[in-house]
């Protein structure tokens, strides 16, 4: 398998090349290029995602929304509204007056602020009207009664104050405090003492957020019999069901959630929102459909993007590049409510201790409250931070012991089938792989002594979660299942809970149906994502639907399987291990003139055992983690590895980094689809690219806490022309946990994606930039400041030799 | 907002005549997707930031969340079903579907329009740079570009050599 792959044809495995199965191939399906399964209604304008459907008497919805960033609710006068024509109903913060949160323990949030406003954004009513244009009249002739308070963006001010009135979150037990986390691994201290090399920075990474293009949208109704439907662009349609049922008061089995195709969500679709609840509530009252979709400027209000992180690093190194230890120190900027904020402290440490062995390791993070958006979970959820310091760290490390960055990264490697210093158990590994691979693409080895002045590159390294060891609310059911019935037609129809949200499941899925019961892709239907007819799944988020639905679905897959091979080779008369299902055929190994269509298979299958259907479910070990407190957040079944190698050329006239080409390998276990996981992997690593170079979720604290460019004009993403080309190399070390070997794919490939980036910088003209985005003005303020270092003799000139000869 | 005056349009849509009555502030993205259901052209930021409304009008891509309706009055508009929803999968699709170019679909029908505004207007195959410059007002979030350019230049080299060959 892995010697034919990386020469691998483009063309994607269609119907006819279907009809003649290799036999000689381990796989049929596996690890080939496929074309979605849902592509092409998407691409054709024919897939209605939420805000494309449509129902009799709908009614619009907006939301009301604060114009302070923190404030008591005095009053609430919505007669007016009501009185307008076409207005049906006004729901505010007390008909929602439970709170909910992701995170069952920390439930600080209401659908429609109670008695007070957190940040600018914080919704406070909402109306349902005839059209778009009245809600938005009605919205202006609600009158709400402020009083200001003291409004905190800084999130060390935040923790500084204790007292009662300035506590941000009203559910708040500590003051500003939303989290801390401290765990010690070994005797830091004394490893970093003894170390030869101790390297110090501090560091700080802006907020930025997920910018998907379809932007939040909800619709419910209540159905004849008396069942409330949510249709909603969400990730996590089981979360959704259980949060509606608590806030509305309703049993689960009187509401379903449908997630029809969404628009990109890159975590920003995670969790409950307030219209969510509004257009359900709104719904029950008026007893007609409500729609409600925010303008974009809500989604950058609503937020739950990456959070701010100021973080401070110590890590030890022997004389030949070893770490010796690894001491974190890090504020999360939490803004308003927790979201998956508990989650997001243990992380920012959690997630660091691989690839690289730290014999001794202690993080201390505290997350704190501001009057901000809240902050969640973006693609790499609260690992890509540190990520970014470590891997500078480790850069400055290579500099100091004049090692080379790829080799220093070698030395520390951590290895397969091993602990990490917080005691979760890695699997497969392929990192030495991965470095390998970008560094001889890339040819860093002839290359970078030779750069000019002004080009470089840089490298760094990385690993995520395969999804994680426990789910949100603790319980013993499976973490996935799956449904499966084959038909008498041929056909085979899978039932997941699985939310495809753009990285492909549903096709995955079909892939693995395909590959266990021999019918082509387009013979599978994948229904996913609606309560009401898929077995519960979480969701996704954590990079868990590859491994986890994968395989649940592969359980139940060779269950089908096993029992069409006995029928087949019953009628046969030869052994079951015989009988192959290829190629939309039964067929005999030793013979393969010996034949059926699957549909006479599956029929000969179902006459023997009646209807063919059955489950798989999928839940996760319980020896990959250590059995301290907090030892299970962060353990995972696998664990993905990642190297990126950036070429970037720096004008050092202007400041701008023109980051040329990266080079990505990532070890992903075993490609399932092979193009959709080098989109994934191309993805992460744009998404990367523009957290490093342009993107900035700001606060305004000068103008009293509006967000500073809530639009696609001013929160800066790379278009196709900003965008470096990428070239990505698939890894494949195979994992006994996961389907197939397959591990994720889908955020690893972020991480290591910055780092490189600062790394190249460095390589190019010797400055550091220990925050991002590396814009010009920063860039040019390093560049003054080693310069005037330079002149005062305190450091010697970057590349020398290699500089213009004007410019020596 | 006033609701009182609505006009009536008068276009070519899809090739097709239709005459549509709609507020006469609406734009042509609300006309599209409210009163024609065309809801293959999508509103992504409503402000022209995002281009995943583009369409095309007198076969130049244009961003109907920008375009009163009543501009497009006596004009032909195209949006993505004319070339979606034909008997016969046209190259350019096919070729998004085979480099998997699109991940959560929703760029994809801009994308779509202004790229085959750009093929059907070039004499030769386009590159990587034309393609990138000419979807520059396209964001996708989801693929980082590169597999869309894959897909823009193979369908361009197709296309041309099926014209080439008087197909």
């Amino acid at each position: 398998m892995a010697a034919d792959t990386p020469t691998q044809s483009p063309e994607p495995a269609s119907a006819a090349e279907a009809e003649r199965p290799d036999l000689t191939r381990e796989t049929w399906q596996i690890g080939k290029v496929h074309r979605k399964v849902d592509a092409m209604e998407r691409m054709r304008g024919v897939a209605r995602y939420t805000d494309d459907l449509k129902l009799p008497g709908l009614l619009h919805a907006k939301i009301l929304r604060s114009p302070h960033a923190h404030a008591k609710i005095r009053r609430i006068d919505a007669s007016a509204a009501l009185a307008l024509p076409g207005v049906f109903a006004v729901v505010t913060g007390q008909d929602f007056k439970i709170p909910y949160g992701v995170i069952p323990w920390t439930p600080d949030e209401n659908a429609l602020a109670v008695h007070k406003v957190c940040h600018v954004g914080d919704g406070v009513a909402a109306v349902a009207a005839i059209d778009e244009d009245t809600a938005n009249a009605a919205l202006r002739a609600i009158v709400v009664d402020y009083e200001p308070l003291r409004a905190f963006f800084d999130p060390e001010e935040a923790l500084a104050t204790r007292d009662r009135e300035h506590t941000i979150n009203p559910y708040a037990r500590k003051g500003n405090l939303s989290k801390h986390v401290l765990l010690e691994f070994g005797d830091v201290d004394a490893q970093i003492a003894g170390a030869e090399l101790v390297v110090e920075g501090e560091y700080f990474f802006e907020g930025t957020t997920h910018g998907a293009i379809e932007p939040h949208c909800a619709l419910a109704q209540v159905e004849p019999n008396g069942v409330l439907t949510v249709w909603s662009a969400t990730q996590v349609s089981h979360y959704l069901h259980r949060e509606l049922a608590k806030v509305l008061e309703l049993p689960p089995h009187r509401i379903r959630v449908i997630q029809p195709p969404i628009g990109g969500a890159f975590g920003g679709k995670s969790e409950p929102f307030d219209l969510e609840f509004c257009v359900a509530k709104l719904a029950i009252k008026t007893g007609r459909p409500v729609k409600l979709l925010y303008t974009r400027e809500e989604v950058f209000y609503s937020h739950r993007g990456r959070h701010p992180m100021k973080m401070k690093y110590r890590t030890g190194f022997t004389a030949d590049g070893k770490i010796t230890g690894v001491d974190a120190r890090t504020i999360l900027d939490g803004g308003a409510y927790s979201s998956f904020g508990l989650v997001t402290t243990y992380y920012s440490g959690q997630l660091l201790c691989a690839p690289y062995r730290f014999p001794a390791y202690r993080f201390d993070s505290t997350r704190a409250y501001t009057n901000k958006p809240a902050c969640g979970p973006k693609r790499g959820h609260g690992s890509v931070q540190p990520r970014f310091a470590l891997e500078i760290q480790l850069d400055k490390a290579a500099v100091a012991l004049g090692i080379d960055p790829i080799e220093l990264r070698r030395r520390n490697d951590i290895g397969a089938d091993v602990a990490t210093v917080n005691e979760f158990r890695v699997g497969s590994n392929g990192f030495q792989e991965c470095l390998s691979r970008v560094e001889s693409a890339s040819g860093w080895r002839a290359r970078r002594p030779t750069l000019p002045f002004g080009q470089g590159l840089g490298v760094a390294g990385s690993t995520y979660i395969s999804g994680t060891n426990y789910p949100i609310y603790p319980n013993d059911m499976p973490q996935a299942a799956v449904q499966i019935c084959l038909d008498r037609s041929g056909r085979a129809r899978v039932f997941s809970g699985a939310n495809d949200i753009g990285q492909g499941s549903n096709t995955m899925l079909a892939v693995i149906v395909s590959e266990e019961l021999g019918v082509p892709l387009e013979d599978v239907r994948v229904l996913s994502a609606d309560t009401d007819l898929c077995p519960v799944d979480l969701g996704a988020y954590s990079s868990r639907i590859t491994l986890m639905v994968g395989n649940a679905c592969l359980e139940a897959a060779q269950r089908l399987r096993r029992r069409v091979c006995r029928s087949v080779a019953q009628r046969w008369q030869i052994p079951a291990n015989r009988v192959v299902l290829a190629g939309r055929m039964a067929l005999d190994r030793e013979d393969p003139a010996r034949n059926v269509s699957s549909a006479q298979a599956f029929q000969w299958a179902e006459a023997d055992h009646g209807l063919l259907g059955e489950v798989g479910s999928y839940n996760t070990p319980k020896d990959r983690h250590g059995d301290y407190r907090g030892g299970t957040i962060g353990a995972s079944p696998a664990y993905s590895f990642t190297a990126h190698l950036a070429e970037v050329d720096v004008d050092t006239e202007t400041g701008v980094v023109h980051v040329k080409k990266i080079w990505i390998a990532h070890d992903c276990g075993r490609a399932l689809s092979r193009k959709i996981v080098e989109g994934q992997i191309e993805g992460s690593t744009y998404m990367g690219f523009g957290e490093a170079l342009m993107e900035e979720h700001l606060i305004d604290p000068a103008h009293r806490g509006v967000h500073a460019g809530p639009s696609f004009l001013d929160y800066r993403m790379p278009t196709f022309l900003d965008t470096p080309e990428l070239h990505a190399m698939i890894v494949e070390a195979p994992d006994k946990n996961g389907p197939y070997g397959a591990k994720e794919a889908g955020e690893g490939p972020l991480h290591s994606s910055i780092p490189a980036i600062a790394n190249a910088i460095y390589d190019a003209v010797g400055v550091r930039l220990d925050r991002i985005p590396f814009s010009p003005p920063r860039v040019l303020a390093a560049l003054r400041e080693r310069a005037q270092l330079e002149e005062q003799g305190l450091v010697p000139a970057h590349k020398p030799d290699r500089r213009p000869r004007s410019a020596r | 907002m006033s609701q009182s005056s609505a006009i009536l349009l008068s276009l070519t849509l899809n090739g097709e005549p239709v005459q549509v009555a709609a507020p006469a502030h609406w734009t042509l993205l609300e006309v599209l997707r409210y009163k024609l259901d065309l809801i293959g052209s999508k509103q992504g930021c409503d402000k022209g930031d995002c281009g995943a409304c583009t369409v095309q009008i007198d076969g130049l891509p244009a961003l109907a969340c920008l375009t009163l309706a009543a501009l497009a009055d006596g004009r032909s508009v195209t949006t993505v079903e004319a070339l979606g929803c034909g008997p016969v999968v046209h190259p350019l699709l096919d070729a998004f579907d085979r480099h998997d170019a699109a991940q959560c679909g929703f760029c994809t029908p801009g994308i779509l329009m202004a790229a085959e505004s750009l093929l059907r207007r070039s004499a030769r195959p386009v590159t990587r740079h034309e393609a990138a410059s000419a979807l520059a007002g396209n964001l996708c979030r989801c693929t980082g570009y590169t597999k869309i350019l894959d897909a823009v230049v193979d369908a361009s080299e197709r296309l041309r050599a099926e014209h080439d060959d008087g197909r």
